[in-house]
C-alpha cells in the first residue's frame, strides 16, 4: 500500500482505547460512535472534544497554579512560636540544609512539572489550531513526557500528609496543612486530567493534512 | 488468525500491519516511535507472580509503621492509613481523598484487578466481569503513585531529623520493594494477548 492509500484506509478504522482493536466505523458515519466489539468500550477516531476539553483543564490549572505558591502548603507551631512554608520556602529549607538532591527532587517536581506541563500542553494545542506540521515526533514525544512526570508533582502533598500524621499527637509542636495543600492537589489532578484529555493523534492529522495540500 | 494483525498506533494513528512477533520482541511505530506491540515471555505467569509478591508487600506496608518519631521520650508511630487519618481529623476532606485515592485505593485495586482477571487465565478460564474488570485497570493504574510517596517519605525524614530522633519501621523496606515489583508487573503485563484470550468473539 502507498502512504495516501494508507491514510484513506486509516480514515475508515479506528483503534479502540481501552482494548487497541482496530475496528472498522460504519462508512460516512466515521464521527459517530461505535462500540468495540471486543470489549464493549465505545469507539472515537479521536477522543471527544480533545482540544476544548484540554484547554479548559490547562486554563483552570494556571489560575490555581497561583495561590498553590502563594499560600503556604502547611503550618508549623512549635512552642508557642509559627513557621510558614510554601512549595517554594520548603524546597530551599532542604537546600539550606545540604540535601541538595532532595531540594532538586522537589524543586523540580513541585516547581517546574506543573509550570513545564502546563507549558508543554499549551504550546501542543496550539500548534494543533494552527495546523502546525513541524517535528511531529518530536512533538508526539513531549507529550509523552508530560504523561509521565505528572505523578512527582505529588511529593509536596505526601510530605505534609506525613508531617501530619507524625506531629499531630505530640504536645510540643502541631502541623496544619495550609490552603496553598488544596490548591497544589487541584492543579496535580487538572495537570493530570489534562494530560488524558489531549489525543496526540490531532498532532498528525494537522501534519498530514499540510503534508498532503503542498 | 492471521499471520499479520493489523494495529493502528496509539499516538500518531498510523496504520501498520504487524506479524506475529517472536517472544520477548516489540514493534515500534516507524512513523513516531510509540509501542506498537509487544510479547514478553510467561507474560502471564511472570505478572501474576509478581502480582501475588506486590499483594504481600502491600499489606506489610499498610499493616506495620514506615517511620517513627521519638520526641521528648514520646513515640509516635505512623503508617500510611494514619496520614489520611490526620488529614480528615484537620478536616482536609480534599487532599485527604487524593492521598488515600493515590497511596491506598488505587495500588490496591490495580494488584486486585490484575490477580483476578490473570489467576482464572493462568488455568485457562473465562470468568464473567473479566472484561469490564481490565477495562478498569487501565484507568486506576496511572493514579497509583507509590514511587512518589516513597520520595516523600524520605523528605519527612530530613525535615524531622532537626526536631525529634527519627526510626524508620518495617514497612519502609516494603515500600522500597514494592516499587520495582509495581513497575515489573505493569512491564510484564501483555494487553494484547489478555485481550485476545478474554474479549468476546464476534
Ligand atoms: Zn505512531
Amino acid at each position: 500500500m502507498s502512504e495516501p492509500e494508507k491514510a484513506l484506509a486509516a480514515r475508515s478504522l479506528a483503534s479502540c482505547h481501552d482494548c487497541a482493536l482496530v475496528v472498522r466505523l460504519p462508512a460516512g458515519r466515521a464521527h459517530v460512535a461505535a462500540r468495540c466489539p471486543r470489549c464493549g468500550a465505545k469507539v472515537h477516531r479521536r477522543k471527544v472534544d480533545s482540544l476544548a476539553r484540554t484547554w479548559a483543564l490547562v486554563i483552570t490549572a494556571a489560575m490555581l497554579y497561583v495561590p498553590a505558591n502563594i499560600y503556604p502548603v502547611m503550618t508549623v507551631t512549635s512552642l508557642g512560636k509559627s513557621q510558614s512554608d510554601t512549595i517554594m520556602s520548603g524546597a530551599i529549607y532542604l537546600l539550606q540544609h545540604g540535601m541538595w538532591p532532595l531540594a532538586l527532587v522537589v524543586f523540580v517536581a513541585s516547581v517546574l512539572v506543573p509550570l513545564l506541563k502546563l507549558a508543554a500542553l499549551s504550546g501542543l494545542l496550539i500548534s494543533v489550531q494552527r495546523g502546525s506540521s513541524w517535528r511531529p515526533r518530536d512533538r508526539t514525544r513531549l507529550y509523552r513526557i508530560t504523561e509521565v512526570v505528572g505523578p512527582w508533582s505529588m511529593v509536596d502533598i505526601y510530605v505534609v500528609t506525613i508531617l501530619m500524621a507524625l506531629v499531630s499527637l505530640g504536645q510540643l509542636a502541631s502541623i496544619e496543612a495550609g490552603l496553598g495543600a488544596v490548591f497544589f492537589a487541584g492543579v496535580v489532578i487538572l495537570t493530570l486530567l489534562a494530560a488524558e484529555s489531549f489525543d496526540p493523534r490531532l498532532i498528525w492529522d494537522r501534519a498530514e493534512a499540510s503534508h498532503a495540500r503542498s | 488468525m492471521s499471520a499479520r494483525k493489523l494495529i493502528l498506533c496509539h499516538d500518531c494513528d498510523l496504520l501498520n500491519r504487524v506479524a506475529e512477533l517472536p517472544s520477548g520482541a516489540s514493534a515500534l511505530c516507524p512513523r513516531c516511535g510509540g509501542l506498537l506491540d509487544r510479547r514478553v515471555p510467561n507474560s502471564i505467569d511472570r505478572t501474576l507472580a509478581l502480582t501475588l509478591a506486590g499483594l504481600v508487600l502491600f499489606l506489610v506496608a499498610n499493616a506495620f509503621p514506615f517511620l517513627a518519631m521519638k520526641m521528648q521520650g514520646q513515640v509516635t508511630d505512623t503508617t500510611l492509613a494514619s496520614g489520611v487519618r490526620a488529614l480528615y481529623a484537620h478536616d482536609e476532606r480534599f487532599v485527604g481523598s487524593l492521598v488515600l485515592f493515590t497511596t491506598i485505593v488505587a495500588p490496591l485495586l490495580q494488584l486486585l484487578l490484575l490477580l483476578s482477571v490473570l489467576a482464572p487465565l493462568r488455568f485457562g478460564r473465562r470468568v464473567p466481569g473479566m472484561i469490564p474488570m481490565f477495562r478498569l485497570l487501565r484507568r486506576v493504574e496511572s493514579w497509583s503513585m507509590m514511587e512518589v510517596f516513597l520520595i516523600g517519605i524520605l523528605v519527612s525524614l530530613v525535615k524531622l531529623a532537626d526536631m525529634a530522633q527519627i526510626v524508620p519501621g518495617i514497612a519502609i523496606w516494603s515500600f522500597a520493594l514494592l516499587i520495582p515489583v509495581l513497575v515489573a508487573a505493569k512491564a510484564s503485563l501483555d494487553p494484547h494477548l489478555v485481550w485476545e484470550r478474554i474479549g468476546r468473539r464476534a
